[in-house]
């Protein structure tokens, strides 16, 4: 069977049925993302405290940086099509797919250092106290301790301190992926060794300090399981992830059956690229959003 | 901006003609698209410089800071839909989708904080009734 109107536009709609497709499948799209935007909005709105800093700016504005150098090559790719160009075409595509690879390699690389990176809350007041003077000194406790409060807030301005909502954090040691308390109970550890964060905004890593798991009442690394921050942050970004993935692939498959298309009818190609292309540009505008949201704000 | 691109012209045949294009398909007009795309481009890298210069800028209020940073993002993502979409310059048939996308997506949003103080009813906050 012939799919009809893959070339010329359809006369009632004055569109090629591909691009009325994609732009249908964008608005649905649109209300996906919008309905994790807006949860977002509402847990945030309605949390007492909501971490601040504890993704990385630069890592971030690169990984914007290649997005948007990706949406340049693509839409360039489509105009190499339509100038008659094949190689120019292979060439910016190539780049396409190569900043997407490179989008989702730095954000496994931030996925992975959240995933090692650990969260310790003690028994009580005292044994927290203990702990947080083993690892930053007498002097430094009290001063890190505020530090380690004020990160959750945006500009700081209502930072309260409350003793009992800090934990130290910092990393096991060996790096474990995604360990817990029932974990190193099974694995009949009593006590682990944890190297303490440098205090926010400073880089004084301070040295490695024993930890007794019989003090601890809470351990998580980074996961969404760790708090509903981290939830919603993991939510959106692992989605938009799976659709650079899932553009890559398909542009991917565009680039590596070209030269066919192009002998069997260069004008479609044309359309298919620019259809996986409007897609591209959705999954960079959905990027233009998330970056000052978890980074910056 | 919106051109009707009716198929009237020409021939006079609807479906029969290849040149309903022919004014976007030229390659003085492609030319034309390409240095539009490369400046859009710079101005998209230029954004992203402002919204995290924006980052290291105090701006007291936390109302106006969220609304400087959304602000740039909405200017950044219309050149994204504007020109690398082609929507400054689409068929009729897709603003009218995305018109009603963006009244769904409202009353997405607005149910969403509509219901943001919306308790059931003997919901104890703090112990006392709401």
């Amino acid at each position: 069977m012939e799919i009809p109107y893959t070339v010329k536009p359809r006369p009632d709609t004055g569109l090629y049925n591909a691009k009325l497709g994609i732009w249908l499948f964008l608005a649905s799209e649109v209300m996906l993302f919008g309905g994790l935007f807006s949860a977002y909005i509402l847990l945030r709105v309605s949390a007492d405290l909501w971490p601040h800093g504890m993704v990385s700016i630069p890592v971030g504005t690169f990984n914007t940086f290649v997005l948007i150098a990706s949406s340049v090559t693509v839409v360039m790719s489509w105009a190499s099509l339509k100038l008659g160009k094949l190689s120019a075409f292979k060439g910016y595509m190539a780049a396409t797919i190569l900043c997407a690879l490179g989008f989702l390699g730095v954000k496994s690389y931030e996925y992975y250092a959240k995933f090692t990176h650990y969260d310790v809350w003690f028994k009580d007041e005292a044994t927290a106290k203990k702990y947080f003077t083993a690892a930053y000194g007498e002097k430094g406790e009290e001063a890190t301790r505020k530090l380690f409060v004020e990160r959750f807030h945006l500009h700081n301005t209502k930072a309260t301190y409350d003793a009992n909502q800090i934990q130290l954090t910092g990393h096991i040691e060996g790096d474990p992926l995604f360990t817990n308390l029932k974990k190193l109970a099974s694995a009949k550890k009593e006590t682990i060794q944890f190297t303490p964060d440098a205090p926010f905004g400073t880089h004084d890593h301070p040295k490695p300090i024993e930890v007794k798991l019989s003090d601890v009442q809470r351990l998580s690394a980074y996961v969404p399981a760790h708090s509903t921050y981290f939830a919603i942050y993991f939510t959106i970004t692992a989605l938009h992830g799976l659709h650079v993935l899932g553009g890559a692939i398909v542009l991917g498959y565009f680039l590596l059956t070209a030269d066919r298309w192009w002998k069997k009818s260069p004008e479609q190609l044309a359309n298919r690229v620019e259809v996986g292309g409007l897609f591209w540009h959705f999954v960079d505008l959905v990027w233009i959003f998330l970056f000052p949201i978890i980074y910056l704000l | 901006m919106s051109h009707d691109h009716s198929h009237s012209h020409g021939s006079g045949e609807a479906c029969d003609h290849g040149h309903a294009h022919d004014d976007h398909n030229s390659p003085e007009y492609i030319h034309k698209t390409i240095k539009k795309y490369l400046m859009v481009g710079g101005i998209l890298f230029a954004g992203t410089i402002l919204t995290v210069a924006m980052y290291y800028v105090h701006i007291p209020s936390v109302a106006a800071t969220i609304a400087v940073a959304l602000l740039i993002a909405s200017v950044k993502a219309a050149f994204v839909a504007g020109v690398f979409m082609h929507l400054s310059d689409e068929r009729k048939m897709i603003y009218g989708i995305l018109l009603c996308t963006v009244c769904f997506l409202i009353s997405l949003m607005g149910l969403t904080l509509w219901a943001m103080n919306d308790f059931p009813f003997f919901t104890l906050v703090d112990g006392k009734p709401f």
